[in-house]
């Protein structure tokens, strides 16, 4: 019996054009928890999707609990006790929890030659594993009423009632709350108790420190380290993950502010958000805190034209203006970077130049035809795509292909070419490994001070303290403080975001 | 090495299929690669191909038509009616364009309906386009009362039988659709929005695109296209007919589908378009000089429809 659950040693794997996975080597003991960190295409997926059978290595092994592992289809991987909660949960919505569960195996009830579903046993059985973990959940439940956080839980409790030994965790707090992920917390440590061995993947360094026995650290596909964390600071991990050393997260400039660009006076929308109320300056930056639920994204969406406006005005440079859609709000000057990136941002099986100029079609447009102007639609998808730094191996690639940060990148790109006055950034550093997020600060201040006026929507406090000129806080739909930079502490704002 | 061979082969599969067809049939059977077999070959198939060129565009938008063979009817008898020799008239002898136009303008008002309504009312689109679908053909049966409009004027008929050298009026109306549809969707505006929907309506939405207005646009011009053919059928047959169009929207679905134009959207291009719709053609008209019976001819198309899109899939696997 090997003294780790699995040993993953000098795992290579090639797609055309990207080494994406080469020569990496990963130990892990069962009991504890092993980070595996990386920039965005450092290849940390690929390896997760090498174990879990979705991809076949070109070369390497794999052993779990000393054995060589086949997984000849994806899902041998779960019979075998190894299971993935993927950062985006996708349960079957319709259905209850239990039958989210048990799906495929559910227990059987015979009737001579007929079998049928033993609801009662499903139920029991889930109770049991629920009250073993100490989850607050109701087997019946429909899986599309829980929040993402009681998801991860259903999600854990099927692995543990697969009997999983390795479980793989990807950014499992990006969308929780600090009490949700206390709580996943206490579920992984009680996990590591009983022997299990877990992949912890996350950007968020201090998480890393909180739960993580272990750390390996990935940088372009190739192995750069194992270290105990213990022994480890958060210096000597970001410098294994970028291989250079980073200055400042949080370049903001001081730059002298401008004239009041916008102006949102007693700004309401049903159900979402009431009676908001700020002043944006040319070359600010105004962060907007909260937790979820604040209504953050809905007021950035109103603003924007995606929302209705129930009650309030919005004035840009002094003068009352309407946005009924995404249309009118770039014909004011905004610009719009959602936090959903999948969803809302990229257009995946689009190209990374379609997906640059598609904000910016009509100015490509040519007379007398009407036709596009593919020229300049080449010059601006080069030219703004480096001055970002996009990693891509053609323009012609489809965006799906990139990493995270470079997908970003790209639609950061797409919104500069709108040559925007007013920029709305939702999140704009979500799942991004540190050495982009330097980068996409960088950008930040920089169009700051070119005179761009920023509204910055973080659920990073360092960030948001970090970046922001002011700080917009919120709290269930209702602004509670505009707070100064200088003002401005991780505590005070955490006191108005829960308004207590 | 291998693997450059591999991807040339991947990417350009569709016409080596096509072109492999074409030597099969030209060495099983006498009379294919003939230029009068040639040309009824596009004879018969460029109606046809002038209604997947819109379908594409649609599915492409992430939605699919199926009005297509049913507004082919209501066109063919529209246009008929108004193109009868005026002993048998209703109409007197308007000219000729008044017969093409108010054709024409049966596919814009359809078209119209089926974007609106996918657009605004958010029904999905296979029921919007089933409802236009039956709805058309039954306005088609009531304009006629079921019988054919026939006895229709010469100057009418020329506009789908006249002859361009050896090359039929009607391969020239396809191959200029093509061409249209082609700059429609690489050249212009209007056409990479339409990718851009069909990839991700709501990052569309976001980036400020009127994904409503475009939708409408979209299946205005596939019924358009559809309205357009059934003219042409009504030319080139001597005759209107509420029969007309029968099950040419799934003719149409399959050609562009093993043209790899995706159902999930934003993907296709209109060079597959063409070689779906060659590739049908080729193996319709192959198989009937084959002798096979027509029984056996829906069952291999049948079978190419489906191996197409499996084949295709397979392609963007990554392993």
């Amino acid at each position: 019996m090997s003294d780790y659950t699995l040993e993953v040693e000098n795992l290579s794997k090639a797609f055309p054009g990207v080494q994406a996975l080469d020569g990496v080597s990963l130990r892990v003991r069962p009991g504890h928890v092993h980070a595996v960190m990386g920039e965005n295409g450092a290849g940390k997926s690929t390896l997760m999707k090498c174990l879990l059978g979705l991809y076949r290595p070109d070369s390497g092994r794999i052993l779990f609990k000393g054995e060589e592992l086949r997984i000849p289809h994806p899902s041998v991987a779960l019979a075998k006790g190894i299971a993935m909660i993927h950062q985006e949960l996708n349960p079957v919505a319709e259905r209850p929890v239990m039958e989210n569960i048990w799906l495929g195996r559910f227990p059987r009830r015979r009737f001579g030659p007929l079998s049928f579903v033993d609801a009662e046993a499903m139920h029991v059985r889930t109770r049991a594993i629920f009250e073993d973990l100490e989850l607050n959940l109701d087997p019946r439940e429909r899986a599309g009423n829980l929040t993402v956080a009681k998801m991860q839980m259903m999600e854990i409790a099927k692995a543990v009632s697969y009997n999983s030994e390795l479980l793989i965790m990807d950014e499992p707090t990006s969308s929780l709350t600090e009490t949700e992920i206390a709580q996943l917390f206490k579920i992984i440590r009680r996990l590591r108790s009983q022997g299990v061995a877990i992949i912890y993947i996350s950007h968020k360094m201090e998480e890393i420190f909180r739960i993580c026995d272990e750390v390996t650290v990935l940088r372009d596909g190739k192995f750069v380290g194992e270290r105990d964390v213990a022994s480890l600071t958060i210096e000597e991990l970001i410098r294994m993950m970028v291989g250079r050393e980073l200055t400042s997260l949080f370049p903001k400039q001081d730059v002298p502010l401008g004239d009041v660009r916008l102006r949102v006076e007693g700004l309401s929308s049903p159900g979402a958000f009431e009676n908001v109320t700020f002043d944006l300056r040319r070359g600010e930056i105004l962060g907007f805190a909260g937790l979820v639920g604040a209504g953050r994204t809905e007021l950035m969406e109103t603003l924007f034209g995606l929302r209705p406006i129930s009650s309030g005005r919005v004035l840009i440079d002094g003068g009352e203006i309407r946005i009924r859609s995404p249309r009118d709000a770039k014909r004011a000057g905004l610009a719009f970077l959602t936090e959903d990136r999948r969803s809302t941002g990229i257009i995946g099986v689009g190209s990374v130049t379609d997906n640059t100029i598609i904000a910016n079609l009509l100015s490509y447009v040519k007379k007398p035809l009407r036709l596009l102007d593919f020229a300049r639609i080449r010059t601006d998808t080069r030219e703004y795509n480096e001055r970002l730094r996009t990693r891509t191996p053609s323009y012609e690639t489809r965006i799906q292909n990139l990493s995270g940060g470079n997908q970003q990148k790209v639609l950061v790109a797409r919104w500069l070419l709108t040559r925007p006055d007013i920029l709305i950034l939702d999140e704009p550093t979500r799942g991004i490994d540190v050495g982009a997020k330097a980068e996409i600060h960088a950008i930040i201040s920089e169009l700051a001070a070119e005179g761009n006026s920023i509204l910055l929507v973080s659920s990073e406090l360092p960030e948001i303290l970090g970046m922001s000129d002011r700080i917009v806080v919120m709290h269930e739909g209702r602004q509670t403080a505009i707070l100064e930079r200088k003002d401005a502490s991780q505590e005070l704002v955490m006191k108005y975001a829960t308004a207590v | 090495m291998k693997n450059r061979l591999v991807q040339i082969l991947n990417k350009y599969s569709l016409y080596l299929v096509l072109v492999l067809l074409v030597l099969f049939f030209s060495i099983a059977t006498e009379g294919f690669f003939t230029v009068p077999n040639a040309m009824s070959m596009l004879t018969s198939w460029s109606i046809k191909g002038l209604i997947a060129l819109g379908v594409g565009m649609v599915i492409i938008s992430r939605g699919i038509d199926l009005s297509s063979g049913s507004v082919v009817a209501l066109a063919s008898v529209v246009a008929a009616s108004f193109a009868q020799n005026p002993e048998v008239s209703k109409f007197g002898m308007p000219p000729v364009f008044v017969a093409v136009v108010l054709a024409s303008l049966v596919g814009v008002v359809i078209g119209a309906c089926n974007g609106a309504f996918v657009a605004y009312t958010k029904i999905p689109p296979f029921i919007a386009t089933l409802g236009a679908m039956t709805v058309a053909r039954g306005l088609a049966l009531m304009y006629t009362k079921g019988f054919p409009v026939s006895q229709l004027r010469e100057d009418f008929m020329i506009l789908g039988r006249a002859m361009v050298g050896p090359v039929p009026l009607l391969a020239i109306y396809f191959l200029v659709a093509a061409g249209a549809v082609w700059v429609i969707l690489n050249h212009t505006a209007f056409g990479k929005n339409i990718y851009a929907i069909g990839g991700n309506e709501n990052a569309a939405r976001v980036s400020g695109v009127s994904v409503e207005l475009n939708l409408v646009a979209v299946y205005t011009i596939a019924a358009f296209l559809a309205a357009f053919g059934g003219m042409l059928m009504a030319a080139r047959t001597a005759a209107g007919n509420a029969t007309y169009g029968n099950m040419y929207e799934l003719d149409a679905i399959a050609a562009v589908t093993v043209g790899g134009i995706s159902h999930s959207g934003g993907l296709g291009t209109v060079s597959g378009m063409v070689a779906g719709i060659m590739i049908l053609a080729v193996v319709e008209n192959g198989l009937i000089l084959l002798g096979v019976s027509p029984y056996l001819q829906q069952v291999v198309k049948g079978c190419i429809i489906v191996g197409a899109v499996i084949y295709d899939m397979s392609k963007h696997k990554r392993r």
